[in-house]
């Protein structure tokens, strides 16, 4: 279970201190698949950088399981139990994808086993598993890659900061087939996401709000879609075409 | 016979990756001495008459062959440089294993200066692969100052490794290839600097045939307060293609000069350089912690990959 209790964080811009997080509190059970939207800027993708600790808030407490982790580093969070995709995963000259996904899994995996992983993202793995994760390979196959790197984290606490992005080539089905899959396998495992995508929102269990850096609204989907609808954020590629 | 001490064994576990006596043809050297020898049917190695190295001889089509020729000091105090000559026949295919491994746990600098020279036979195949080491805990300095030319020609092919990535104090490396037409060289270059290291690494590649191809590329760490030189001049004389680059990652205090440089002189060449230097950047750092690396783990990942 992930508690979050006033948590605030600011930046500073042109000498004053501008509020991106405020005062916001949030508790997500175990099980629980919830998704985080709101307009850009909202404070999402901020907010899932303080959960992992790549951002320090300037107040509140973050409580994973129960312990205290809002002093801890991003590796201790991370050996406790949380992992994150990138919105924008980084790249690595000379890294391949088997050695990330070794890390990843913090052992040596067999490459049968690293397959696997790559073919759950929809990735040919006999075609990748010896690649650099370099800039030869594609936004959209790096995405699937950082992906594939949470399956083999195996973690209780999944934090994916939209996920969706540059994949459109592959089907939102397969990814939803992923999270489902992790909530199977990880006894009480639960996974926060970030997204503005209504596929992805239809099957959360708890949709958030997020504006102005503080939770505006938050319920089930049937709760909240609709107070959604019209608004820029959650529509398809497909709407906005439209 | 080889005879060698553990030190010499460790070095050339290190250079050569060898853990027992290879196969094939091969010459040993430590402390200035002959420590083995083997020649095949097809390659002989043969001392020079004035002592300064050996010549190595390759038939013509001669395939699937390996020269291992690995040196090792473990006095300290030792300066020596040799020549070592190598004539490829035509149309062999071959690899070459050179090294240099000094263990100086005394005062005084040991140092060997390594001259390697390659006549690279039409149409014949070469995989060139060498690596320095330096261990010891001793004042005086291991230093490597190894030249390699090659001389290749028509239709010819030369892939050379070269790695230098721990324990040696100073190194002035130097590299020059003279190609025919349709000759074709490769180099990847890997290289670590730690400490108060020094290091220069030059290359002067003359494309002088139609159709010759280089292609020249370096990676390097500087760590501490270690210096680096790299400076490549890739000269097209003919209808050529070349490429040099030079990727560096700096850390601490080093300090890095890249001076990659391409001189045309017929209007077919087609040269492209790149340089960069950068340190490690702070998402990659992140994104190995989010895995569980700690920071000092990510580092050593992302160093080690880079230099792969």
């Amino acid at each position: 279970m992930l508690e979050i209790k006033d948590l605030s964080f600011t930046v500073n811009e042109d000498n004053h201190q501008k509020d991106i997080i405020h005062n916001l509190s949030l508790t997500i059970e175990n099980g629980k698949f919830v998704v985080i939207t709101g307009p850009n800027g909202s404070g999402k993708s901020t907010l899932a950088r303080l959960i992992m600790g790549i951002e320090k808030p300037i107040s509140g407490q973050i409580l994973f399981d129960g312990t205290d982790i809002t002093e801890l580093d991003v590796t201790e969070r991370a050996k406790l139990g949380i992992s994150f995709a990138f919105q924008q995963p980084v790249r690595f000259k000379g890294i391949r994808v088997k050695d990330l996904l070794r890390l990843a899994a913090g052992k040596n995996l067999s490459v049968a086993a690293a397959c696997n992983y790559l073919s759950e993202v929809g990735l040919c793995a006999r075609d990748y598993i010896d690649r650099e994760v370099n800039s030869s390979l594609s936004g959209g196959e790096l995405k699937r890659i950082e992906i594939a790197t949470l399956l083999a984290r195996h973690t209780k606490l999944s934090v994916f900061d939209e996920p969706e992005a540059g994949i459109d080539l592959w089907s939102f089905q397969n990814l939803i087939r992923i999270f489902e899959k992790m909530r199977r396998e990880i006894e009480d495992s639960s996974i926060l996401l970030i997204s503005h995508q209504e596929r992805i929102l239809e099957i959360a269990d708890e949709i958030v709000v997020l504006s102005g850096g503080q939770i505006t609204e938050r319920g089930t989907p049937a709760e909240i879609m609709p107070l959604l609808i019209g608004q820029s954020a959650p529509v398809s590629a497909c709407q906005k075409l439209q | 016979m080889v005879k060698l001490d553990a030190i010499q064994k460790r070095l050339i576990e290190e250079i050569a990756d060898l853990h027992s006596v290879p196969s094939g043809a091969y010459n040993f050297r430590a402390n200035s001495q002959l420590a083995g020898r083997n020649t095949t049917a097809n390659i002989d190695i043969v001392s020079k008459p004035d002592g300064s190295g050996i010549d190595i001889h390759i038939k013509p089509g001669t395939k699937n062959e390996s020269v291992h020729i690995p040196v090792v000091l473990s006095e300290s105090g030792i300066k020596e440089t040799v020549y070592n000559d190598f004539y490829i026949g035509e149309d062999s295919d071959v690899v070459i294993v050179a090294g240099c491994g000094i263990d100086n746990c005394g005062t005084h600098d040991s140092e060997h200066d390594g001259i390697h020279r390659f006549y690279v036979g039409k149409n014949a195949k070469v995989r060139y692969v060498e690596k320095h080491y330096g261990s010891g805990d001793g004042k005086g300095q291991r230093i490597l100052n190894p030249v390699t030319e090659c001389y290749m020609e028509e239709g010819s092919n030369m892939e050379m490794e070269m790695e230098q990535i721990k324990g040696v104090d100073s190194t002035e490396r130097i590299t020059r290839a003279e190609l025919a037409a349709d000759a074709r060289l490769v180099v990847k270059e890997r290289l670590m600097t730690h400490g108060s290291q020094n290091a220069v690494s030059g290359y002067q590649v003359n494309l002088n045939g139609a159709g010759a191809t280089a292609d020249v590329v370096s990676r390097s760490v500087a760590r501490d307060d270690s210096t680096q030189t790299f400076n490549a001049r890739i000269t097209g004389n003919a209808p050529c293609s070349g490429h040099t680059e030079c990727d560096s990652i700096i850390m601490d205090n080093g300090h890095i000069l890249a001076i990659p440089s391409l001189e045309a002189n017929n209007v077919d060449a087609m040269l492209v350089h790149e340089a960069a230097i950068g340190k490690i950047a702070g998402d990659q750092l992140i994104k190995l912690m989010t895995l569980g690396l700690t920071e000092q783990e990510a580092e050593e990942q992302i160093v080690n990959g880079f230099l792969r």
